[in-house]
């Protein structure tokens, strides 16, 4: 889809619908991640239905999320495009169910298992080889945490992708400056700025607000296209319930009764 | 062992253009460097970076190839393992990680180069097949077979350079299955890879002292051919492993399971490397010999 084409509203429905439809799952089952499902929502939209060309199982593209611990958002898309059933949905982490709090490779729509930081942009790279390899035009989008960028094999990756020419790879960090003990950026300053440093490992670059569709969209139509592209994205931990927003308790919590009452309400007034 | 090993996989790749190499900064010898030429594309060096090299690797599978991830032992399998597990064994991907010059081969090199586990550590991950071929010949069939195969990710456990040919007149080999080399009906030998030569060594001696004695070699470490390892403990009045591993988890642990399952009643005696980190250099046999791989003490043990 082009940039021209982009339905700013719409964008902005389908992810309230999305946050919406996460805390309806958090009534029945608590272990989510929702703070950073939360905070890579509009990312994932954005890369399925904006950028992907025929989102589903027959697009030439393929998506990896590589911080797989986000992967609500990903089921939920991925619901909405009738990839995974309501059905699939209804009995996430059951035992009668197939999807667990991590994605799981030989699932509908889900490319690779994930969860284990730093091992998402390795096999983007295999993946991105394979498509020059068979001459296929095939895009490898990938959404990784900035919690990762603190794995050497990220970097392994980082090198190899722009050292290898990939320019079929375009990849977003959710930069919500939170990992389990705290803010990334006070865990790693030296990390910061980010985006400077996969500059100088030869990657082009974009900075953007990670929560608004359009800047989203922007970034990856309008990349040189001569290099791997990697747009770091801002954005806020548990984007969208107030009391969720860079809160890191709900990294793992999931809202109580009256938590869930307040968070719908404030969701309803986004859209 | 190497060289037979890319020259099979250089015919491989000929035929199938889904093949790839994916090394961690190997030295281009012989037919890996006509590889890399004529298949520029398919040879992907990652440099010093295994991690990278598994996960490359798995996305290439992911995406349909059938890619080989290759260097030195140590650093293809103990380094890069949680990738090894979660990409390769959990995703159940058909890509055969190559560790070379296994056991004690690096023997000037240091125990930093030495891999003693390789097998127990392999063996343990659900989904992994385990091979390790015992001379050029074998590691031919071993390598086509791994080029060939989709059921999962293989360990191929390969030596270095100048392993004699051991297996020009022996049974077709079979992936999963015991290879007799030789049969006789009194002692028989049970081993696997670069050591073979020592233990067709002891084997001369044992039946110039008018011994009758089998030869095989367990190429297929997983599956093990339970059912091949049960008959010959059950048709020889004396099994002896000999393995270039550690004690546990190899070879030699695995036949005194089956043999304690089946109740056995021959002699069995176990020759592994020791549960240490020996720090003596020289040849490989010196190093063998220190950690008491030599054919002098095993045939005084089992004469």
């Amino acid at each position: 889809m082009t940039q021209a084409s982009f339905d700013g509203k719409a964008a902005r429905i389908r992810c309230q619908r999305y946050r919406r439809r996460i805390l309806d799952i958090s009534q029945r089952v608590s272990a989510l991640h929702i703070g950073g499902a939360f905070s890579c929502t509009e990312i994932v939209d954005g890369i399925y239905n904006e950028l992907m060309r025929k989102p589903g199982l027959s697009s030439p593209d393929t998506f990896l999320m590589s911080k797989g611990h986000g992967c609500m958002i990903q089921y939920v898309v991925l619901e909405e495009l009738g990839v995974l059933t309501r059905a699939d949905l209804d009995a996430y982490c059951t035992p009668h169910g197939r999807l667990g709090v991590h994605p799981d490779y030989g699932n509908p729509g889900i490319e690779a298992s994930t969860g284990s930081l730093g091992h998402g942009l390795s096999m983007v790279v295999g993946m991105a080889l394979a498509e020059r390899g068979k001459r296929r035009d095939g895009m490898i989008y990938t959404v990784l945490s900035d919690g990762e960028t603190q794995e050497g094999s990220t970097w392994e990756a980082v090198l190899m992708a722009s050292s290898m020419k990939l320019t079929n790879i375009v990849a977003f960090i959710d930069n919500n400056d939170f990992q389990s003990l705290g803010r990334t950026s006070e865990t790693h300053p030296s990390l910061y700025p980010l985006g400077a440093k996969f500059e100088a490992f030869g990657w082009e670059t974009a900075e953007i607000d990670g929560h608004d569709s359009a800047a989203i969209v922007r970034a990856a139509s309008a990349r040189k296209g001569d290099r791997p592209l990697m747009v770091v994205a801002r954005t806020t931990k548990g984007k969208g319930v107030s009391y969720m927003e860079n809160a890191p308790i709900w990294h793992y919590r999931a809202p109580n009764k009256d938590e869930y009452a307040q968070a719908i309400s404030e969701l309803e007034t986004q859209a | 062992m190497r060289n037979t090993f890319s020259e099979t996989l250089y015919a491989e790749a000929t035929a199938n253009p889904d093949i790839y190499i994916v090394v961690a900064d190997i030295s281009p010898a012989g037919s890996m460097g006509k590889f890399s030429s004529e298949y520029p594309e398919r040879f992907i060096n990652v440099g010093v970076a295994e991690q990278s090299m598994i996960g490359i690797a798995a996305g290439l599978a992911l995406k349909g190839c059938q890619p080989f991830a290759y260097t030195i032992a140590t650093f293809s399998l103990y380094r890069p393992f949680e990738m090894i597990r979660d990409d390769l064994c959990y995703q159940n991907l058909p890509v055969t990680v190559v560790g070379m010059g296994a056991g004690v081969i690096y023997s000037t090199l240091g125990g930093t180069h030495h891999t003693q586990e390789d097998i127990a550590i392999a063996s343990a991950l659900p989904n992994m097949q385990v091979l390790a071929p015992c001379d050029p010949l074998e590691c031919i069939e071993a390598t086509r077979w791994c080029a060939r195969q989709k059921n999962g990710p293989v360990y191929l456990r390969i030596g270095k350079a100048g392993e004699p040919v051991l297996t020009a007149n022996a049974e077709p080999w079979q992936f999963g299955k015991l290879r007799y080399l030789r049969r006789g009906s009194d002692v028989c030998i049970l081993t696997y890879g670069v050591i073979t030569a020592m233990a067709t060594a002891i084997a001369d001696k044992l039946a110039a002292q008018g011994r009758s004695v089998s030869l095989v070699s367990a190429h297929t470490l997983k599956p093990l051919d339970r059912d091949g390892i049960t008959t010959a403990l059950q048709q020889h009045s004396h099994v002896v492993v000999i393995e270039e591993h550690a004690p546990q988890g190899g070879l030699a642990s695995q036949v005194k399971q089956i043999a304690w399952d089946v109740r056995a009643t021959c002699r069995l005696d176990t020759f592994t490397l020791q549960d240490a980190f020996i720090h003596n250099y020289g040849s490989t046999n010196d190093l063998l010999a220190a950690h008491g791989l030599s054919p002098e003490r095993i045939l005084a043990t089992i004469g």
